[in-house]
């Protein structure tokens, strides 16, 4: 048993400005369930993307080795003809085909082109009846036929099919990425035993997760990172839940952060009993039944890991979200109803997304058309813009938030990533916000304007708006918040005042869960 | 700097066209041995542009929220069978034909609208559905013949023209107009500090503005006047580009078309905004119509047949992208006259018909491979 099926030697990586993969080390044996473990930004993705061919060779500097050979996967379909599969979060199935059409994808048994369909559905048969979904093997009427449209299944159906569609692949070194993020305990444990009934098999899995539980069930060995660099890799039966969260955000906190004192003011936005609907599955809800209050004076920390909710609460309170939602919110004691951005606005709560190319800025507009975006009003009379008082207002913004650029005409597409987020910022100050929603403030962005978007949030804070920074960042959290609020799978699972919280502490919180 | 900036602001493309633009009528001078150039063609190649260029201008609204309506060619035409079968079986009187005509359009606009924005149909299918209905509804109030003819005052605005000395005067107003413009907008600029053009580049921008409107002006004078269409494109394209360039409305639409979810969460209503734009769309069709209809002296069945067509081609050679959030409203003017001159310079050349579509089919895909090619280079 102990022989190594793939290495990978001093794996680095580097994207504009971070380095996302410094001289990682993975080793993993023939037939294990191998974990990997790490905060978001730890690196796990970029690794499992150099494994997949994703990221190909030449864009990395290191040795990938599988079964002793060294490989060199140009894209995906190379790293799948050696037998490396990977199944991402987002799962690949195409929803208006059928099971059968999209197991063989790409692999279709065919004579003189001809697609033998006979030959797919049959094959499929067998295929469902090793993941488990074929009438021997069923639990809880999972059954589903090789014809059924994937648009019909369920989430964990849809994971159990991607396995299915590996097999086809001859896959030896299964890769999993986050498999049961969007599970019901049921059908984690269907999962895990497929995964159980592979690894006798001897087929490999790697499998990320966030929940440690599963890790210490599932896994015979752990590898984690953090901050792109593996720290280590250890048996899991030598290690408990409480050594792997250490490992996992045991860095020394430097002090990178202009961090005041703020004095706390009264209650401004207040949301009580709050939930959101999934849109993509029936029945389940993203937000469960949670209750916050955000005071005049402060920064109110978001903590949790990708994929809590944190991002679909604050864009349903915000009312951009598209799912149904109930709860009741509250601005300075008053109920109001937001179901759209214009009520938030006039609100006074403006949210910065998280994704400022999709959501945030029209990219083929210059600096001053995106900056008064929101506020058009306060630039015109009678619905005719004054431009050269929006010059006017967007220069002072412009000096204010120090972005860098030639003249407030230039496209905001030409401009580097933080001084496109200052462009965002721009764009919520004109509005003159009360409760100021940030997500993922300085994702991608250098370390400069990082650290001015921070001294901007202290003065704002000082002037009296009500910030809430929805972070995946540790250091960020604990370095920028006054008040931190922990999610996990929908709900909160915990409070911390600055003094009280560690990164230990966060990081427990956010693996926690749903009960 | 000044001439930096001025460079900046009139592109590569404009210049492309208009030097596009003025060869093919070289061209078309030398092979009709100077006919083309002939006052009374000039003035009959503006009134042919008339219908395409208003119908143009409503559609470069649209495409630059990123959408498209396939339907105005038969709205033009159901618009003015419709007027016809008012005005000349039923009787009512050509004003109150005109105000039911043009509320008429909005209606239409507005109810299509309505479909693409809040029921979520794409434009493409909404419209589509709408040429056939329109076309539909064009037979079915015609029953298949031309309905004629029509009142002094209706026929007006197809075929008469503006008297010289009238065309003069709307000359000078407009020209006057422009200067207080750009005068309110230098002292706008004075009072918050900015950097203003050297009053000798202004003298000679408004000495080259002079040249152009008084110049145009005399051309069509010289032969019996601005005929009355082409002062109502006119008109209109003054208002949209107005619209469009200068209101918290325009700014809006281009928004929308640029990225409509950062539009919206923007706190722009954008929904309504979509709605607005598919009413001044359908008020475009239907003053096309009634010119259309005016000109002919009757409602036809075949009246605006795939004109929906000219008019998206004439907003994309105009420097429209399909994509939305680019596109000028005076663009769609010279795409309407790059397409008006082909079809009269081929025509006088004696070329048969199906020349013009050749080779208009072709300036369209050349036109877009140009800009796509222009955009990738920078």
């Amino acid at each position: 048993m102990d022989e190594v099926v793939l290495r990978m030697t001093n794996i680095t990586k580097d994207f504009p400005g971070v380095r996302a993969l410094d001289s990682v080390n993975l080793t993993v044996q023939r037939g294990e369930i191998h974990a990997i473990c790490g905060e978001n930004g730890a690196g796990k993705s970029t690794l499992i993307k150099i494994l997949g061919g994703i990221h190909p060779a030449g864009s990395y500097n290191g040795d990938v080795h599988l079964d002793g050979e060294s490989c060199h996967f140009g894209n995906t379909s190379d790293a799948e003809r050696r037998g490396v599969v990977c199944i991402h979060q987002e799962l690949e199935l195409i929803p208006e085909l059928s099971v059968g059409e999209n197991v063989f994808l790409g692999n279709y048994p065919s004579r003189f082109g001809i697609v033998q369909w006979e030959r797919v559905f049959s094959d499929t048969r067998t295929l469902l009846k090793r993941v488990g979904l074929d009438h021997e093997s069923d639990v809880e009427g999972r059954t589903i036929s090789p014809q059924e449209r994937i648009i019909n299944l369920g989430i964990g159906q849809k994971q159990l099919v991607e396995i299915a569609k590996a097999l086809v692949r001859n896959a030896r070194v299964l890769v999993l990425d986050e498999p049961t993020a969007a599970l019901t305990t049921t059908e984690v444990d269907t999962l895990l035993r497929i995964i159980d009934g592979l690894r006798q098999k001897g087929i490999t899995c790697i499998y990320i997760s966030h929940r440690l539980d599963e890790v210490i069930r599932i896994a015979d060995t752990v590898t984690i990172l953090r901050d792109g660099r593996s720290v280590q890799t250890r048996p899991v039966r030598e290690i408990t839940k409480n050594e792997i969260i250490s490992m996992m955000v045991g860095r020394e906190l430097k002090n990178l952060f202009p961090r005041e004192e703020h004095t706390r003011g009264e209650v401004v936005l207040e949301v009580e009993n709050f939930s959101v609907q999934d849109p993509d599955i029936s029945n389940r809800k993203l937000i469960e039944n949670v209750s916050f209050r955000a005071y005049r004076g402060e920064i109110l920390g978001v903590a949790g890991l990708m994929g809590a909710g944190r991002t679909e609460l604050f864009s349903s309170v915000f009312g951009t979200f598209p799912a149904k939602k109930e709860g009741v919110v509250r601005i300075s004691g008053k109920i109001v109803r937001i179901e759209n951005a214009v009520d938030a606005l006039s609100h006074g709560i403006f949210l910065v997304t998280e994704d400022r190319k999709r959501f945030g800025l029209v990219l083929g507009m210059d600096i001053k058309e995106n900056t008064t975006l929101a506020s058009l009003r306060q630039v015109s009379s009678m619905g005719r813009i004054d431009e050269s008082l929006e010059v006017h207002q967007t220069d002072e913004l412009v000096k204010r938030l120090n972005t860098k650029t030639a003249s407030v005409e230039s496209k905001v597409r030409t401009l580097s990533g933080g001084n496109q987020q200052k462009v965002v910022l721009q764009k919520a100050l004109m509005t003159k916000p009360q409760v100021l929603i940030l997500d993922e403030p300085t994702r991608g962005i250098d370390v400069g304007a990082k650290f001015e978007i921070y001294k901007i949030m202290n003065k704002l804070v000082d002037e009296g708006v009500v910030i809430i920074m929805i972070s995946s960042e540790m250091e960020e959290i604990l370095g920028m918040s006054d008040r931190i609020l922990v999610m996990s799978d929908g709900v909160f699972t915990a409070e911390f005042d600055r003094e009280e919280a560690s990164q230990e502490e966060i990081m427990r919180a956010s693996i926690g869960g749903r009960q | 700097m000044n001439q930096k900036k001025f460079f900046q602001k009139v592109n590569l493309r404009d210049y492309v066209m208009i030097a596009a633009l003025f060869l093919i009528w070289v061209f078309f001078t030398v092979m009709t041995d100077g006919t083309f150039l002939v006052t009374r063609n000039l003035s009959n190649l503006t009134r042919q542009m008339a219908i395409v260029g208003i119908l143009g201008t409503g559609m470069v609204l649209v495409i630059i929220t990123g959408n498209i309506d396939l339907s105005v060619g038969s709205v033009m035409g159901a618009l003015g069978g419709i007027a016809a079968a008012l005005h000349i079986w039923n009787g009512v009187g050509p004003y109150a034909t005109l105000v039911i005509i043009l509320i008429g359009g909005a209606i239409i606009g507005a109810g299509q609208g309505v479909i693409i924005s809040y029921f979520k149909v794409p434009a493409f299918i909404v419209t589509l559905g709408g040429l056939l209905v329109f076309r539909g509804v064009l037979l079915g109030v015609t029953k298949g013949i031309s309905i004629a003819p029509f009142d002094e005052a209706i026929k007006y605005f197809g075929q008469a023209y503006i008297p010289p000395v009238v065309g003069w005067g709307i000359a000078a107003i407009g020209y006057v107009g422009w200067v207080i413009l750009r005068l309110r907008n230098r002292r706008s600029r004075q009072k918050y500090g900015f950097e203003l053009d050297p009053l000798l580049a202004f003298a000679m921008k408004a000495i080259g503005v002079l040249i152009l409107i008084f110049g145009v002006v005399g051309i069509l004078n010289s032969y019996k006047g601005i005929p009355v269409p082409v002062f109502v494109m006119i008109a209109l394209v003054l208002i949209l580009t107005f619209i469009a360039e200068h209101t918290v409305f325009g700014r809006s639409i281009y928004a929308m078309g640029g990225n409509l979810e950062a539009t919206r969460y923007s706190g722009i209503k954008v929904e309504r905004n979509l709605v607005i734009v598919y009413i001044i769309n359908g008020v475009m069709a239907a003053t096309a119509g009634i010119i259309l209809a005016a000109r002919l002296n009757a409602g036809t069945p075949t009246a605006g047949y795939t004109l929906e067509l000219d008019a998206i081609a004439a907003a994309v050679i105009g420097g429209a992208s399909m994509t939305g959030g680019t596109g000028k409203v005076a663009g769609a003017i010279l795409g309407a006259l790059f397409m008006a001159s082909i079809d009269n310079g081929m025509s006088i050349m004696n070329l048969d018909a199906y020349w013009q579509f050749i080779v208009k089919g072709t300036i369209l895909v050349v036109a877009v491979w140009f800009d796509i090619y222009s955009s990738k280079k920078k």
